[in-house]
C-alpha cells in the first residue's frame, strides 16, 4: 500500500510538471499582450518596450519557464500584472471560498442524489422513481443562472430566508458564513444531484437484480439491509468517481454561481485575470487547479481500495 | 417471533407439498399444474433443460420469483402452511431458517465486497441464532463443516480470493447454517470440474444426511439427478413430464421427453458411438513441445500455462484435448489458432511452420489463418448482434475477398443447408435463433472459407443436452463430408468419446495420457484420467 501510494505520488508530480508546462505555454498563445494592456491601447511602442522588460517578458521563453517553475515551488507566482499584488496572496484569498463552497455543494449534491438514486433503484417503475427522475431532469437542464436569480428573488429578497449575497468567513462568524453559503451551494448542489443521482440508480438496479443479492433475500435478509449492505454499498465505487469527477469540476470554479451570489471566489479571479490577460495569475489558478484535481483523484483511488476489496493492490496489506 | 413449523410434529405430512403450481411471467406462463412433495430427509431432484421451469419452481418455493413473474394457481405447503401468498414479513422468517438455498454459480452469488465470514454470520444474525461474536466463531465451524480448508483464514477472505469449489463450499456452509429442514440445490455443481463437483455433491450428502434435511435439487443433468436422489422429477416446458424412483425413470422411462433426455445423455449412454476408424491419415497439424510462461512477479519463477505439450490432429480426424479450468488445453487452442505467441516449442500445419522457429509472416501468414478457422464456446457472446445470419457467415468470405456479392450469398445458402438451418434464417438477427441454432451459425461461419482445421473450443457446453446431441452429430456429418479436422478442446469426457479419434488429456500444462480414444477413455492408465472418468456424474448408473 505505501510503495503504491509512494507511486502514484511520484506520477502526480509528474502530472503537475507537465502541466506548468501546457498551462505556460497554453497562457502566451493566448491572443492579447499583456504589456499593452497594462500601459494603456494609447501607450507608445517604447512605454510598451519598457513595461514589457520590467514584466520580463522581453526573454526567451525557455528563461520564462525556468523562472516561473523555481519561484512556484517556493510558492511565489509572481505579482499580479494588473493589482501588483502577489498572486500567492490572491489565491489565498480565493481559494477557501471555493473550496468550501465546493464541498458545502457537494455534500448537498451527495445527500439527494444517494437518496433519489437509491429510491428510483428500489422503486422502479412506480411513482418514486418518475419523481425521481422528474427532479433530476429538471434540475439538469435548468441553467444554473436562472435558478439562481429566481433563488435570490424569492428566497432572499421577498422572503428574506438567506442574504442575497456577500461572503463571511467561518473564522469570523461560523454559522453566519454558513448561511451566507448556503443558497449557492443549494443551487450548485442541485445541478450536480442530478448526475450524482442518475448514476446511483443505474448503478443500484444492477446490483438489486445480482445473484449475491437474490442469495441475500434467500438467507432471510430483510429490504433495509439488502438496499444499503448489499446494494448502496456495492454501488459506492460508483458514486465515489462521479463526485470526484465533479468536486474537480467545482473547484475548477464555479464561474457563473459566485458571480451571482459575488462570492469573492477562484471563479470570478480566474474571469478577471483572462480577460486582463494577466499572465501570473492565471497561470497560478489553472496549475492549482490541476493540483486540486490530481489530490482529488488520488483521494478517490484510495477509497476505491476501501470500498471494493477486489481493487487492492497486489503487496497491499494482507 | 414467530413460531417454526416443526416437521417433526408432522411426521405424517410432506415437508414440501406443492399441488397445481402455475407460475407465469407477465402473460407467459413458466410453470403450468406442477405437482412435487417432499417429504423430511428425502432427495429430489427436479431435471430439465433450460426453460424447462425448474428454477422458477424452485425460487417460487424460496417467494424469490423475480420482477414480473406471479403464481397464478395452485398452493405451496411447508409443513403444512400455505405459503402460497405468504406475506414478505414471513417469508423472510423462512428463508434461510427453514427452507436453505444454494445458488447455482458460486462465481455471481457472494457479496464481492464482505469477508466470506461474516457473510456465513450474517445469516445467523438474521435469525437470532447468535450474535454478533459467537456468530464468528459458528460461521467459522460452518465453514470447516462445509469442507473449506483453513476456515479460520479464509473466513477473513474475500470472495475475490477463494476458487470457484470455494466459493461453492462458502454457499453450502451459508445455506445449512440455520439447519434448515429442507434444502434447495439450484444447479449447485453445474458451473464447477467433474472432480471438484463429485466432492462437493458427496459433501453436500453427508452434510444433508448427518442433519437430516431434505434436498430438493435441481439440475439438467440426468445422471446427476439419478445418481443423487431418491427420486426424479423431469420437467419439461413449464409441466411435469415424468416422476417417480430414481433408477426407474432412468431405466424404464415412461414419458417420451424422459427417454429422449436419456438417450441424449452422453454420460449415461453405455455403448460407444465410436467414430468409424478413417484410413490411417497423415498429420495435418504438429504440435511440438509448445510451452506458454507468464511472468506473474518480477524475480519469480515464471508461470507455466503450458508445459512442453506435443500432439498431432491427423488430416479428416478430430483430436480432443481435454482438462478441468487451469489445464491450459483453452491456451494450446489460442497458440495454435495464432491468437498467442508461445514462449517456446513449434506449431505446424500441413507443413508450414505457424509458429515457432521459421514461422510463417506477411501472406503465407493469412493463407494459414484462413485454413484454420474457430468455433467458441459461447454462443450468445461470440456473434455481433448487429450482423444478420447472412452477413456473419459471409464475413469471413468478404475479409479474405472470397468471390462477389452473388457468389458469397450462393455460398451462405449452401453453408445453412450444410448446417441444417432454413434458407430464411440468413436475414434474421443473433438474438431471434436459440442457443442451438446459434452455434450451427458459428460453424457455418467456421467452414465458409472451406478451412483444412476446425479449432472447436468448448462448442457444445453451453447448449442443453438434447441440442448438444444435435451438434455433435452435426460435427461428425461434416468431418465425413468434407474431411475437415477438428482440434476440439473440452471438459467433458463424455463429449470428447462422442466426437474424437484421439484423445489429449491436460493437467496443469503438461499432457499426461493421449492415444486413441478408445484405449485412453475405456481403459485410462493415468490416475488422472481415472479420476475424470469417474467422476462423470451418471458414470455409476450407467444404463444396460
Amino acid at each position: 500500500m505505501l510503495r503504491y501510494l509512494g507511486n502514484r505520488l511520484w506520477q502526480s508530480a509528474l502530472t503537475l510538471l507537465l502541466a506548468s508546462v501546457v498551462v505556460f505555454g497554453g497562457v502566451r498563445a493566448l491572443p492579447g499582450d499583456p504589456a499593452t494592456t497594462m500601459a494603456g491601447e494609447e501607450a507608445d511602442p517604447a512605454t510598451v518596450a519598457a513595461v514589457r522588460a520590467e514584466l520580463g517578458l522581453d526573454q526567451p521563453l525557455v528563461v520564462q519557464y525556468g523562472k516561473f517553475l523555481t519561484s512556484a515551488l517556493t510558492g511565489d507566482f509572481g505579482d499580479s500584472v494588473r493589482t501588483g499584488t502577489p498572486v500567492a496572496d490572491l489565491i489565498g484569498a480565493t481559494l477557501p471560498v471555493t473550496v468550501q463552497l465546493a464541498l458545502y455543494a457537494m455534500a448537498i449534491a451527495v445527500l439527494l442524489g444517494t437518496t433519489g438514486g437509491v429510491l428510483a433503484a428500489v422503486f422502479r417503475g412506480r411513482w418514486p422513481e418518475w419523481a425521481a427522475n422528474a427532479f433530476s431532469l429538471t434540475a439538469l437542464s435548468v441553467p444554473t443562472f436562472w435558478l439562481g436569480i429566481l433563488a435570490v428573488l424569492y428566497l432572499a429578497v421577498h422572503l428574506g430566508w438567506f442574504p442575497a449575497s456577500g461572503y463571511v468567513s467561518p473564522l469570523d462568524d461560523p454559522l453566519r458564513g454558513l448561511h451566507h453559503l448556503t443558497l449557492p451551494a443549494l443551487i450548485l448542489g442541485l445541478a450536480h444531484s442530478a448526475v450524482v443521482q442518475r448514476q446511483t440508480r443505474g448503478s443500484m438496479v444492477g446490483t438489486l437484480t445480482a445473484d449475491f443479492v437474490r442469495t441475500a433475500r434467500a438467507k432471510g435478509l430483510g429490504g433495509r439491509a439488502v438496499v444499503f449492505r448489499y446494494g448502496l454499498r456495492n454501488s459506492l465505487v460508483v458514486v465515489v468517481t462521479v463526485v470526484g469527477l465533479e468536486l474537480g469540476g467545482l473547484i475548477g470554479g464555479a464561474v457563473v454561481t459566485e458571480r451571482i451570489f459575488t462570492l469573492p471566489g477562484v471563479g470570478k479571479l480566474t474571469l478577471d485575470a483572462v480577460f486582463t490577460r494577466d499572465y501570473p495569475v492565471v497561470q497560478a489558478v489553472v496549475l492549482v487547479i490541476t493540483g486540486a484535481y490530481i489530490v482529488i483523484n488520488l483521494l478517490v483511488d484510495v477509497l476505491y481500495t476501501l470500498i471494493d476489496p477486489r481493487i487492492r493492490v497486489s503487496g497491499g496489506t494482507r | 417471533m414467530t413460531t417454526t413449523p416443526a416437521p417433526a410434529d408432522e411426521a405424517a405430512g410432506p415437508l414440501l407439498h406443492i399441488e397445481n403450481l402455475h407460475v407465469a411471467f407477465g402473460g407467459n406462463p413458466a410453470v403450468r399444474g406442477a405437482d412435487l412433495t417432499v417429504a423430511p430427509g428425502e432427495r429430489v431432484a427436479v431435471v430439465g433443460q433450460s426453460g424447462s421451469g425448474k428454477s422458477t419452481l424452485a425460487h417460487a418455493v424460496m417467494g424469490l420469483l423475480p420482477g414480473s413473474a406471479r403464481i397464478t394457481d395452485g398452493t405451496i405447503r411447508l409443513a403444512g402452511e400455505d405459503i402460497t401468498h405468504a406475506p414478505e414479513k414471513r417469508l423472510r422468517d423462512l428463508r434461510g431458517r427453514v427452507v436453505g438455498l444454494v445458488p447455482q454459480d458460486p462465481m455471481t452469488n457472494l457479496n464481492p465486497v464482505a469477508k466470506v465470514g461474516r457473510q456465513v454470520a450474517e445469516t445467523l444474525r438474521t435469525h437470532g441464532l447468535a450474535d454478533r461474536r459467537t456468530a464468528a466463531a459458528r460461521a467459522v465451524e460452518l465453514l470447516a463443516q462445509a469442507g473449506l480448508p483453513e476456515p479460520e483464514r479464509r473466513a477473513r477472505q474475500y470472495p475475490h480470493e477463494l476458487s470457484g469449489g470455494q466459493r461453492q463450499r462458502v454457499l453450502i456452509a451459508i445455506g445449512l447454517a440455520c439447519r434448515p429442514h429442507l434444502l434447495i440445490a439450484d444447479e449447485p455443481t453445474s458451473a464447477l470440474d467433474v472432480t471438484v463437483q463429485q466432492q462437493i455433491l458427496d459433501h453436500l450428502q453427508t452434510l444433508t444426511d448427518e442433519l437430516g434435511t431434505a434436498l430438493l435439487l435441481i439440475t439438467h443433468d440426468l445422471g446427476l439427478a439419478a445418481e443423487r436422489a431418491d427420486r426424479v422429477l423431469v420437467m419439461s416446458q413449464g409441466e411435469v413430464a415424468e416422476s417417480g424412483p430414481a433408477r426407474r425413470v432412468l431405466t424404464d422411462p415412461a414419458h417420451e421427453y424422459t427417454r429422449r433426455l436419456v438417450a441424449a445423455a452422453p454420460s449415461l449412454r453405455a455403448e460407444f458411438r465410436p467414430r468409424t476408424p478413417a484410413p490411417a491419415a497423415e498429420p495435418l497439424l504438429q504440435v511440438e513441445g509448445v510451452t506458454k510462461e507468464y511472468r506473474l512477479k518480477r524475480g519469480a519463477a515464471p508461470f507455466k500455462a503450458v508445459d512442453g505439450v506435443s500432439f498431432t490432429v491427423a488430416r479428416g480426424r478430430t483430436t480432443a484435448v481435454v482438462g478441468e479450468s487451469g489445464s491450459g488445453k483453452t491456451t494450446t487452442a489460442r497458440m495454435v489458432l495464432g491468437l498467442l505467441p508461445p514462449t517456446g516449442g513449434a506449431i505446424t500445419l500441413d507443413g508450414t511452420p505457424v509458429a515457432g522457429p521459421g514461422a510463417v509472416r506477411g501472406s503465407g501468414r493469412r493463407a494459414v489463418r484462413r485454413a484454420m478457422q474457430p468455433v467458441f464456446q459461447d454462443p450468445y457472446a461470440s456473434l455481433d448482434p448487429m450482423f444478420t445470419v447472412e452477413q456473419l457467415i459471409a464475413e469471413p468470405l468478404t475479409v479474405f475477398g472470397v468471390g462477389d456479392a452473388a457468389a458469397r450469398r450462393s455460398r451462405v445458402t449452401d453453408l445453412l443447408d450444410q448446417v441444417a438451418l432454413p434458407a430464411d434464417t440468413a436475414h434474421r438477427h443473433p438474438n431471434e435463433l436459440s442457443g442451438g441454432q446459434r452455434q450451427r451459425v458459428a460453424i457455418a461461419r467456421a467452414l465458409a472459407l472451406s478451412p483444412s482445421l476446425v479449432v472447436c473450443d468448448e462448442p457444445v457446453s453451453a447448449l442443453d443436452v438434447l441440442v448438444q446431441q444435435q451438434v455433435l452429430t452435426l460435427l461428425r456429418t461434416l468431418q465425413d463430408d468434407l474431411g475437415v479436422s477438428y482440434l476440439f478442446i473440452s471438459h467433458d469426457l463424455a463429449v470428447v468419446r462422442e466426437v474424437a479419434h484421439e484423445v489429449v488429456v491436460m493437467k496443469e500444462g503438461r499432457v499426461v495420457e493421449q492415444g486413441a480414444v478408445e484405449k485412453v477413455l475405456g481403459a485410462p492408465e493415468h490416475p488422472y484420467t481415472r479420476k475424470l472418468s469417474g467422476a462423470v456424474p451418471g458414470a455409476t448408473v450407467g444404463v444396460s
